[in-house]
């Protein structure tokens, strides 16, 4: 089992495993396609989770649709 | 059939429509549907997986059948909103995007150079970019060599319902970019005021608030379809130039009781 570590969810300290975004996106009750992940400011495209690792301190957001003007 | 004509596409509306600040999402549909909009603004905010509020609306917005038109709502520089727009065309699979770039908290009011920068990456990555600007002619021109084909500048602040507060600048702008789609976004609070840019020309207007916070939004949405309709149908029939001076309709040839007065 990878060690965990922290990093900052959608603005809050979270302990995650050191592992595949894939995988810390699972744990963390991330499921289906309805959003979108950055990495400190940068976007991940789906495709690109199996293979992008999360490091301690990384600033990751999860965005999902809501209403907009 | 005069239609609007947004980067290669057709809409029967002139009128766009934000899915926020409604009573309910179900209100907000049937508003939508009442102001016939054909395409709707939406955004992207951080998801707790606990909470599925989210999907409620999104599924309420799916389901009115528009055109989907995210923004970038709340970025303060290029690199965030060019971010935001990767992850919005990922999740609803369009290159359409409302880019708005805040420059000041106060007002809203957008940063040009944060809108230029931004629109220049976003056109070379495929977007078709409707860009929220200010009403100033030298930034839409910089936007428009940025690679928009179509511009969105602001009646006033959002929120405000002031409508269209800076004319002289806003006619400048429909007289000297004559063959580009503008759409008059935020700021409109009546009717009479989405009726008044449809009669300067402008190709279409953009509002949220005024349906969304008026009483019954649903007939709001139904007013502003109207006076969209009949703001265009000015336009198009051609207004009389105004004048300064009273000049009789009925005609003065005739006119009993007059006599040639004796010198």
């Amino acid at each position: 089992m990878p060690p965990e570590i922290e990093i900052t969810l959608n603005g809050e300290p979270t302990q995650v495993r050191d592992d595949a975004l894939s995988e810390v996106l699972q744990a963390c009750g991330y499921a289906g396609v309805g959003f979108a992940v950055a990495i400190n400011g940068e976007f991940v495209p789906r495709s690109a989770y199996a293979q992008t690792k999360v490091s301690a301190g990384d600033l990751v957001d999860v965005v999902a649709p809501v209403a907009g003007g | 059939m005069d239609k609007l004509s947004l980067y290669g596409e057709t809409f029967a509306s002139r009128l766009l429509i934000g899915s926020a600040l409604y009573p309910s999402p179900a209100i907000m549909l049937e508003a939508v549907r009442a102001s016939g909009a054909e395409i709707i603004t939406l955004s992207l905010r951080r998801q707790n997986p606990a909470h599925q509020d989210g999907k409620v609306i999104w599924d309420y917005i799916r389901s009115s059948g528009c055109k989907l038109l995210p923004n970038t709502a709340g970025c303060k520089s290029a690199k965030e909103a060019v971010t935001l727009a990767e992850m919005s065309r990922e999740i609803f699979q369009t290159d359409w995007l409302k880019l708005e770039v805040i420059g000041d908290d106060y007002s809203l009011q957008p940063d040009p150079y944060g809108l230029v920068d931004a629109a220049k990456e976003l056109s070379k990555r495929g977007f078709k970019v409707l860009p929220y600007c200010t009403e100033d002619l030298v930034l839409c021109r910089r936007l428009l060599d940025a690679g928009c084909e179509a511009l969105m500048p602001w009646g006033a602040p959002i929120g405000t319902g002031q409508g269209l507060l800076n004319k002289y600048n806003l006619r400048m702008l429909r007289e000297r970019l004559p063959d580009t789609p503008m759409i008059i976004d935020a700021g409109l609070g009546a009717p009479s005021h989405a009726a008044e840019a449809m009669e300067m020309g402008f190709d279409a207007v953009l509002l949220n608030t005024a349906v969304a916070k008026a009483h019954d939004p649903v007939a709001m949405g139904g007013a502003f379809k109207m006076a969209v309709e009949a703001g265009r149908a000015g336009y198009n029939a051609g207004l009389m130039l105004a004048r300064q001076t009273a000049s009789p309709s009925t005609p003065t040839i005739g006119m009993p009781f007059w006599r040639r007065q004796s010198q």
